[in-house]
């Protein structure tokens, strides 16, 4: 689900990785989200509370387990497109290949 | 003779793995925080970001020489060292007047504290990670350079001591190593054996500055320095006369191997990893006496599923044809602690939940590798092994469970064997009431056995004449229990280190022991040692 909400684009993905939001898929979430010119910030709850989804540090302190809802919020030029992007990542079961780079 | 530089130096410690060894000695540190001089807080900060540069470099060079999980392992920790998150505190501490050092200690301790207490075990093993980029930084900082340096081809390394994973880091091929401190039990010991690594530990404090050629001598665990020509002339006299010995072995390679009065004896191999397998030939043994299936789980992210497990048992049991092969399973806890899996804060993990005591814990990861086995099953002669058992009720609950998964596997038409089920004897109780249990085959680990009969650590060095496996006591515990598994139709045989160890033989020998297990190389040595014996003598 997207939403435009003013300036600020939320989505939300339910993540159904086996393991949860561990090394490599933290590591494919960041490297993502860097390729993105917006703010993106990623929370466990609706209402947050917000850390910066390009940082790899802050996404692992989340402790995310499986079948935990991601919440995005982004803002910028490319905000839809990012969001768009780390949605597909996650209900992809970070398979995908971000940037061209293995993880 | 005599030459104007300092005479040599004879260092005297404990054998760990035979081998001779000339090479020039590398010197290798652990990191010692705490000792360089703090500047002020711009410095501080400079050094700080300086060593956090290097530290990346180094592990992008690691990245570029790994492949698969490691390589994945090594780009998380990257990851992490690149965002500048994890460092902030550090450098918040440091404009407060904090050293570099401990500063970066301190914010990276609050951040281990904090994944050490997660729910998820998963995130809890990852402090793990963080430790190793807290002490790679810390080393950067005290300009001690990287741990994990090559050691060249052709060198003997000297460090205090050092760990499994430095081990398995690199090569070894033509490379000794020398210790301060170690114990010839310690798993490094068992490694280096394996592999054909010469080794000698306990040498005590080496000084630093110490360099040029040394003679590693891992027969009778001695350590020349700067040997004078007299002494590099012996020492070569010794390796020449060895190459004539390694023919002999060689010879007896492939042949059974049989007591000097012809009473047959198997021996059977050890193994740590299936790899080990790409250069052996079948017909130097009678089965596989040991597999530590413990390889699977270290060092990962995830524990091994049922198909990597199914993929690794299959290989070895193909391989062995119609020999036997024996897999223990999971043996973690006491000195191989897997992170997420063994309990961690144990006061003495060799007396706490490790081997079958952590499997009958776990059960979830117990049948994964009960269902793996069933399943190799079908590719050869396959025993299922239970290490430190006590009780035969550890017994029963495991039988119980791999029936259990066996009913699942045939309800699911998924074809599986029937493998036999026994157990390690490693504990004084189990040898002292075989008779009790219910078993196919039992086997002696004698490395645990003796630090269980004489109270004395496996890992602890300077214990020498308690950690014996001819000491009388275990020598009784031995016989007792091959005289019981003879009266009750089970095969006992013994896959310990001293089983291919050529002065414990005679001794085992004498028990009435007529199977042993052991490291690869040690196979001709040890067929040798069986042909010198004849009943009545004790070695």
């Amino acid at each position: 689900m997207q939403s435009d909400d003013g300036e600020m684009t939320t989505a939300s993905v339910l993540m159904t990785h086996a393991v949860g939001l561990h090394a490599r898929p933290s590591v494919k979430l960041t490297q993502l989200a860097k390729t993105f010119s917006a703010k993106i910030d990623l929370a466990l709850a609706a209402e947050g509370p917000w850390i910066d989804a390009k940082s790899i540090v802050k996404v692992m302190r989340t402790k995310a387990p499986q079948d935990t809802v991601l919440h995005f919020r982004a803002s910028g030029d490319d905000a839809s497109a990012a969001l768009a992007a780390l949605v597909a990542l996650v209900e992809g079961d970070f398979e995908a290949d971000v940037g061209g780079e293995a993880a | 003779m005599t030459s104007p530089a300092a005479p040599s130096r004879h260092l005297s410690g404990e054998a760990a793995s035979p081998g001779l060894l000339a090479g020039r000695i590398i010197v290798e540190r652990a990191s010692s925080a705490g000792s360089r001089q703090a500047g002020r807080p711009d410095e501080e900060a400079g050094a700080l970001r300086t060593a956090i540069a290097e530290a990346i470099e180094a592990l992008s060079t690691l990245i570029a020489e790994s492949e698969g999980e490691a390589a994945e392992i090594l780009s998380f920790q990257v990851a992490m060292l690149e965002d500048e998150s994890l460092s902030e505190e550090a450098f918040e501490a440091i404009g407060g007047g904090t050293p570099a050092d401990r500063a970066w200690r301190d914010a990276l301790d609050a951040q281990i504290a904090d994944y050490a207490a997660a729910d998820d075990s998963y995130f809890r093993a990852r402090s793990a990670d963080l430790k190793d980029l807290r002490d790679r930084v810390l080393r950067a900082l005290s300009g001690e350079g990287d741990d994990a340096a090559q050691v060249p081809p052709g060198a003997i390394l000297l460090a205090e001591d050092i760990t499994p994973s430095r081990f398995l880091a690199q090569d070894w091929a033509g490379r000794g190593i020398a210790l301060e401190a170690g114990s010839a039990s310690s798993h490094v010991a068992m490694l280096a054996r394996a592999r054909g690594v010469p080794m000698v530990l306990g040498l005590g404090p080496v000084p630093k500055e110490e360099q040029g050629t040394a003679l590693l001598d891992g027969e009778s665990g001695i350590l020349i320095l700067r040997p004078d020509a007299a002494e590099r002339k012996a020492f070569e006299e010794r390796l020449s006369r060895q190459v004539e010995e390694a023919r002999t072995f060689e010879r007896l390679l492939r042949q059974p191997a049989a007591t000097a009065d012809g009473e047959p004896v198997k021996v059977m191999l050890n193994l740590a990893t299936p790899d080990e397998l790409d250069q052996l030939d079948p017909a130097i043994c009678d089965g596989i006496g040991l597999v530590r299936s413990e390889f699977l789980f270290y060092g990962r992210e995830r524990l091994p599923d049922e198909e990597e497990q199914l993929a690794a048992y299959g290989k070895i049991l193909r391989w062995a044809g119609e020999r036997p092969v024996i897999i223990r399973t999971l043996d973690a806890g006491g000195d191989k602690p897997i992170p997420g899996l063994t309990e961690e804060g144990e006061s003495n993990p060799f007396l706490g939940k490790r081997g079958i005591r952590l499997s009958l814990a776990k059960p979830e990861v117990f049948t994964v590798q009960l269902r793996a086995l069933l399943r190799a099953s079908v590719h050869g002669r396959l025993k299922i092994m239970l290490p430190m058992v006590a009780l035969p009720e550890e017994v029963e609950e495991a039988r119980r469970l791999l029936e259990e998964a066996a009913a699942a596997l045939t309800e699911a038409g998924v074809a599986i064997g029937s493998p036999a089920l026994g157990i390690m004897i490693e504990v004084p109780a189990t040898a002292l009431t075989l008779d009790r249990f219910r078993i196919d085959f039992a086997s002696i680990g004698s490395n645990d056995l003796i630090q269980y009969t004489m109270a004395a650590a496996r890992d602890s060095s300077g214990l020498g004449p308690l950690q014996r496996p001819d000491a009388p006591a275990v020598l009784r515990l031995i016989a007792e229990a091959v005289e019981t598994g003879r009266a009750q139709g089970i095969e006992v045989s013994l896959c310990g280190d001293a089983g291919g160890d050529p002065k414990a033989i005679p001794h085992l020998l004498g028990t009435g022991l007529r199977a042993l297990s052991m490291a690869p190389p040690a196979v001709g040595r040890a067929k040798a040692a069986i042909a010198g014996w004849w009943r009545g003598d004790h070695g």
